[in-house]
């Protein structure tokens, strides 16, 4: 039996990144088809099919499935489901949505967040917010699972997988999309940011915090900060990043004048890379740093920002 | 601003603070009530989020008080799972350490037929037990306030506002406080309880009393190995880490579950203002005789509580129109013993006893002065004027004090015709930081030895962010051109979760400081508003349910 | 319009977690427990529809063990107007699955004809994010989920969905199944006299035998790990290193 792998593809547009941390994931377990679905998705099948580790590409291409509707998506993936064992979306907002839903209608449970596959029915998955880690044995003959993609490393190009055209199935759906709305901050989201620039106390000021606004605008990133900065007075309450703040998993998160209390790492110690920026060297930020730089931050980051330029 | 409209209930009987003594009253009273088919009506506010939240003690129990309010306390399952099994008293050297024979501990000093407990889970039962019995628990909300009467009795509390914003502006879940009247208003907030030092001054509760004394405790809970692991073993240290002119020591309890209880009592009259109690507590674990039982182990939890060290000559007057004080608020407890649970719950439940008594008379008295009768005809009275030169002895440092100590419980049996005076409250003990020497303390290891920040996170200690700061100052200008300037900032080291902070002051570029008060960090210990040499600290109710969630302390 | 509400008991968000060393799972036994937060604010977006006409009555419901009444209780001294408790589990290491419950409510539901199901999008214990999803499933009503905005316009929603891209705005017929984010509204506080109306509340007490519901587990849990702590990387001598270490060496910068 093998795999069924859901592509996220929102309005024809492929969440390439998403989709394929969620690939890397699925070869694991067998041979990997990819279900394109969405409106107007043949350049999103081709890109699936150029992907590494991809059998085949399933297109249903059919205005039903443009914005990725919970109802049309669970019926058209559990009228294929008879021929795979796994069936496994990336741990989007959209996958989650839907994984449930498929999984209930076959009667098996979801395996949400998977962050590590140990066999074919073992896996490894955050509980508690990511301060504890389950592995679980599923007994269920399918397997439904969203994986985090934030553990597992983008599928290679390379691939010249098949593309074949499959039909929509007929759902009458409750549910219309209206609109997207555009995110009113020039900046990207915290929470979904794949780049943070974070500032602690150290900044000093919320003139200075200009300097951390500098550098996340030329990363395309978003800007956090430490509670000590945010109690000053240096920014805002929803930058807050950490235990009573958000919890953030970014790609690369850069902690400026930040010290790394304990209370502070539980934000943004599952950040893929993280690098500290501090003048003092015993600052424990240092000890979860990938990359650790001692200097004035005054220095430091504008530098840093030109070097972007 | 403008006054806010507020509810009102109404109630026979009033407990603020759901620890051992605000609970055992609580259950008395409506055992008797109970009893004599009266119905009565008992209310409890607590401002932890449950019951249990915010306690934290050693603790041993000695059951006296529980055999007295709940005779069959072990059918009702209450969570006394481990008697004391054997016992150390050891003085520390750096290195070495001698054990005192238990032929020459003083009586007060065994603990045959006691519990190692956690006083938090004990609560928590307490807690069950009085709601069966039909007490309104309350937790999660601060007596804020205390009421009176046009009279000048007690009337009540006011419960805190909910939902006020850090500017003190009212958010848009702003839900006001209300007034909880009743009869009678029990006090029972535990050591320095912020409305317990209102009422000490209006109604000059303290006038033929000693100063009171206070000690701060810092407790860790650790899951040991198992083969590290001897329940019912108590030791308890006296010496190194600490100066011979300092009061306090250690104490190491082994639960149930391979848990063990570690703690450091410092006196809070300690002069040195470069002395970091929680430091002390840090250094103390390394010593060889403590450090193995933590190998291979895992701190689970911390937290910190100031406790009265006065005894029975530092006791105010425990009535006052309109309210008692019970427990801690009042300070029972016996230092000699290093336990006050049972004192505690034995004044809570005479101080109901003498309610009841009133309630059935109509409560046609305004002052419980019954109460005061009792206490001082009742074993707690007696055990604790047995126990009252001890403490004080100290100041003579602790070789003079522990000599002392043999002589007067061993010899006297702490009937020695005399009492001995505390020489000064806690926060005028400070030397300047010209007269003390700085103490340079090791970095934490972070497996047996750690810092404030990670010890306050294993207290799952939470404060919603948007509220006015709960450590008021009477003065802004105070800290720095005083506590900063005289004594070095000692606010920074006494407290032990890192609410005090001396840092850069961001608007004068020119190296000079400010004090930045990191309220969210506070674990309720109190020690702050004891120790600040200044007295400018006022410690005042947060919203409730905030605080700390200790879990098995 | 009738809501059904559905509520767990979980441990309390300010509680940090803490494994158990034989590995089975996380402490529960003498933890602050309180009500999922994302399920509050379920609870308070039904008094909200409530205190603007457009409901009439909030039942809610808790699967779990016999303590979730106290869950149950803080709902009710919120405004909701009775619960149900299915006890379906004798300690409170037992979690009661996703799936299971979503059987339980599709139950609860055909026997109470709510016009609408509202709960939190995840518990805050399992993080499984599936409950509200498999019981629209189950029923067949409109799902929706990740709601940070909701109005009821005759028998159709309007919904403000938050997603990865940002916000996405939806419409749905009722019946139908919402999960609330955190957006979607601020929870008041209890009023401490609420407290004590919501003791005579009335609450149901039922076993998942009287739904005839199988709430055996399919997942095993065959362990529960602290997460591995994160090792210290290198210390950088300069802008110009950290950034070719970025670029080169980590990826993460084009």
């Amino acid at each position: 039996m093998s795999v069924l792998l859901i592509a996220e593809v929102l309005e024809g547009q492929l969440n390439k990144d998403s989709t394929a941390k969620a690939l890397t994931a699925a070869v694991q377990l067998g041979d990997v088809d990819v279900l394109c679905a969405s409106s107007g998705c043949g350049d999103a099948a081709s890109e699936l099919a150029a992907l590494q580790g991809v059998a085949k590409v399933l297109c249903a291409n059919d205005a039903s499935y443009e914005y990725a509707i919970a109802e049309p998506m669970a019926a058209l993936i559990v009228s294929l489901a008879d021929k795979y064992e796994h069936i496994v979306f990336p741990a989007t907002t959209s996958g989650k949505n839907i994984a449930p839903r498929v999984a209930a209608l076959l009667d098996v449970m979801v395996i949400s967040e998977v962050m590590e596959i140990k066999g074919a029915d073992e896996f490894v998955r955050p509980i508690y917010a990511g301060n504890a880690i389950q592995t679980v044995t599923t007994a269920d003959a399918k397997k439904v699972m969203t994986i985090r993609t934030a553990s597992f490393d983008n599928a290679a190009d390379g691939g010249s997988a098949a593309i074949e055209e499959i039909a929509a199935v007929a759902c009458d759906t409750p549910v219309a999309w209206v609109s997207n709305e555009v995110q009113k901050s020039d900046r990207p989201e915290l929470t979904s940011s794949s780049v943070i620039v974070s500032g602690g106390r150290g900044v000093g000021s919320e003139e200075d915090f200009k300097l951390i606004e500098a550098l996340a605008d030329k990363l395309g990133a978003a800007v956090g900060a430490s509670r000590a900065a945010v109690d000053a007075g240096f920014a805002p309450n929803d930058q807050q990043v950490g235990q009573t703040g958000k919890i953030v998993a970014p790609q690369l998160y850069i902690a400026v004048g930040i010290s790394g209390a304990i209370q502070h790492l539980a934000g943004m110690k599952d950040s893929k890379v993280i690098v500290a920026i501090n003048k003092d060297e015993d600052a424990p930020i240092f000890q979860v740093a990938d990359y650790g730089l001692v200097a004035d931050l005054f220095d430091a980051v504008p530098e840093m920002t030109a070097a972007l330029e | 601003m403008e006054e806010i409209e507020r509810d009102v209930m109404e109630f026979d009987v009033l407990i603020v603070g759901g620890g051992p003594s605000g609970l055992s009253a609580a259950i008395r009273l409506m055992q008797l009530a109970n009893e004599n088919e009266q119905e009565i009506t008992v209310c409890l506010v607590e401002k932890g989020s449950e019951i249990g939240a915010h306690i934290l003690s050693g603790a041993i129990l000695e059951p006296t008080a529980l055999n007295e309010l709940i005779p069959d306390w072990q059918e009702k399952g209450a969570p006394l799972n481990t008697p004391v099994s054997s016992e150390e008293i050891m003085f520390l050297s750096e290195t070495g350490s001698l054990k005192t024979p238990n032929a020459f501990l003083p009586p007060a000093m065994h603990n045959e037929g006691n519990y190692i407990i956690s006083l938090g889970n004990f609560c928590r039962w307490l807690g069950e037990q009085a709601e069966e019995l039909g007490v309104d628990v309350y937790p999660g909300f601060t007596a804020a306030n205390v009421l009176y009467n046009e009279d000048g009795s007690v009337k009540g509390v006011q419960t805190g506002d909910m939902g006020v914003q850090r500017d003190g502006t009212h958010g848009p879940q702003f839900e006001p406080g209300m007034e909880l009247h009743a009869k009678q208003t029990f006090f029972a907030e535990g050591c320095r309880g912020h409305l317990g030092k209102e009422l000490k001054e209006r109604f000059n509760l303290e006038a033929d009393s000693q100063t009171q004394t206070y000690g701060i405790g810092i407790k860790e809970l650790w899951e040991v190995k198992p083969e590290n692991h001897q329940p019912g073993l108590v030791v308890h240290t006296a010496g190194w880490p600490l100066s011979t002119d300092t009061y306090g020591g250690s104490f190491l309890y082994h639960l149930e579950d391979n848990q063990v209880a570690v703690g450091f009592v410092v006196g809070l009259d300690y002069k040195n203002p470069y002395l970091s109690p929680f430091e002390e507590f840090q250094r103390y674990k390394t010593h060889p005789k403590i450090r193995d039982t933590f190998e291979g182990a895992r701190r689970i939890s911390y937290g910190a509580r100031a406790l009265n060290e006065g005894g029975i000559q530092c006791l105010p007057k425990l009535t006052f129109p309109g309210g008692v004080m019970v427990g801690c608020e009042a300070g029972t407890l016996n230092m000699p013993k290093i336990k006050g649970t049972h004192t505690a719950m034995k004044s809570g439940m005479l101080a109901a006893e003498a309610a009841f008594e009133a309630i059935q008379s109509n409560f046609d008295v305004v002052e419980l002065v019954e109460y005061t009768n009792r206490f001082h005809h009742s074993w707690v009275r007696t055990e604790l004027d047995a126990a009252r030169n001890v403490r004080p002895s100290f100041k003579w440092g602790l070789w003079l004090g522990t000599l002392y100590t043999g002589i007067d419980q061993i010899l006297f049996r702490g009937k020695a015709p005399w009492t001995l005076k505390h020489a000064h409250a806690d926060h005028e003990t400070l030397l300047t930081k010209d007269q003390a020497t700085k103490i340079d303390y090791p970095k934490p290891d972070g497996v047996l030895t750690f810092d404030k920040l990670s010890s306050v996170f294993l207290s799952s200690t939470n404060h919603e962010e948007d509220q006015p700061i709960h450590l008021t100052l009477k003065d802004d200008s105070v800290p720095v051109a005083i506590n900063l300037a005289k004594y070095d900032g000692p606010e920074a080291r006494f407290c032990p979760a890192g609410v005090y902070e001396y840092v850069a002051d961001e608007n004068k570029k020119d190296g000079s400081q400010r004090l930045q008060i990191n309220a969210q960090n506070c674990v309720h210990c109190k020690t702050c508003d004891i120790k600040d040499p200044t007295q400018n600290i006022n410690w005042v109710t947060p919203q409730g349910g905030d605080g700390p969630n200790y879990p098995n302390m | 319009m009738k809501i059904l509400v559905p509520v767990k008991r979980v441990i309390d968000y300010s509680v940090k977690a803490r494994v158990k060393s034989d590995q089975s799972g996380v402490e529960l036994n003498n933890v602050k427990m309180s009500i999922n937060p994302f399920d509050e604010i379920a609870v308070e977006e039904a008094i909200r529809m409530k205190e603007a006409g457009t409901a009439s009555e909030i039942v809610v419901v808790s699967i779990g063990v016999e303590k979730s009444q106290e869950t149950l209780r803080t709902a009710l001294a919120m405004g909701a107007d009775r619960a149900i408790l299915i006890k379906a589990a004798d300690t409170v290491d037992t979690d009661i699955e996703p799936l299971a419950v979503a059987k339980l409510l599709a139950k609860v539901t055909e026997e109470e004809a709510p016009g609408m199901v509202i709960l939190g999008k995840q518990a805050i214990d399992n993080d499984m994010n599936a409950t509200g999803q498999m019981l629209s499933a189950l029923l067949g009503w409109s799902q929706v989920t990740y709601a940070s905005k909701i109005t009821v316009d005759g028998d159709t929603l309007n919904v403000t969905r938050e997603v990865d891209a940002g916000l996405q705005n939806i419409t749905a017929k009722l019946p139908a199944v919402i999960t609330a984010d955190l957006r979607l509204n601020e929870p008041r506080y209890v009023k401490l006299p609420n407290i004590m109306k919501a003791k005579k509340k009335p609450m149901d007490i039922k076993t998942p035998e009287d739904y005839g519901v199988d709430v055996s587990p399919r997942l095993t849990i065959t362990s529960v790990v602290e997460p591995p702590a994160r090792a210290a990387g290198i210390k950088v001598e300069s802008v110009t290193e950290l950034m070719d270490k970025l670029k080169n060496e980590a990826g993460v910068l084009s």
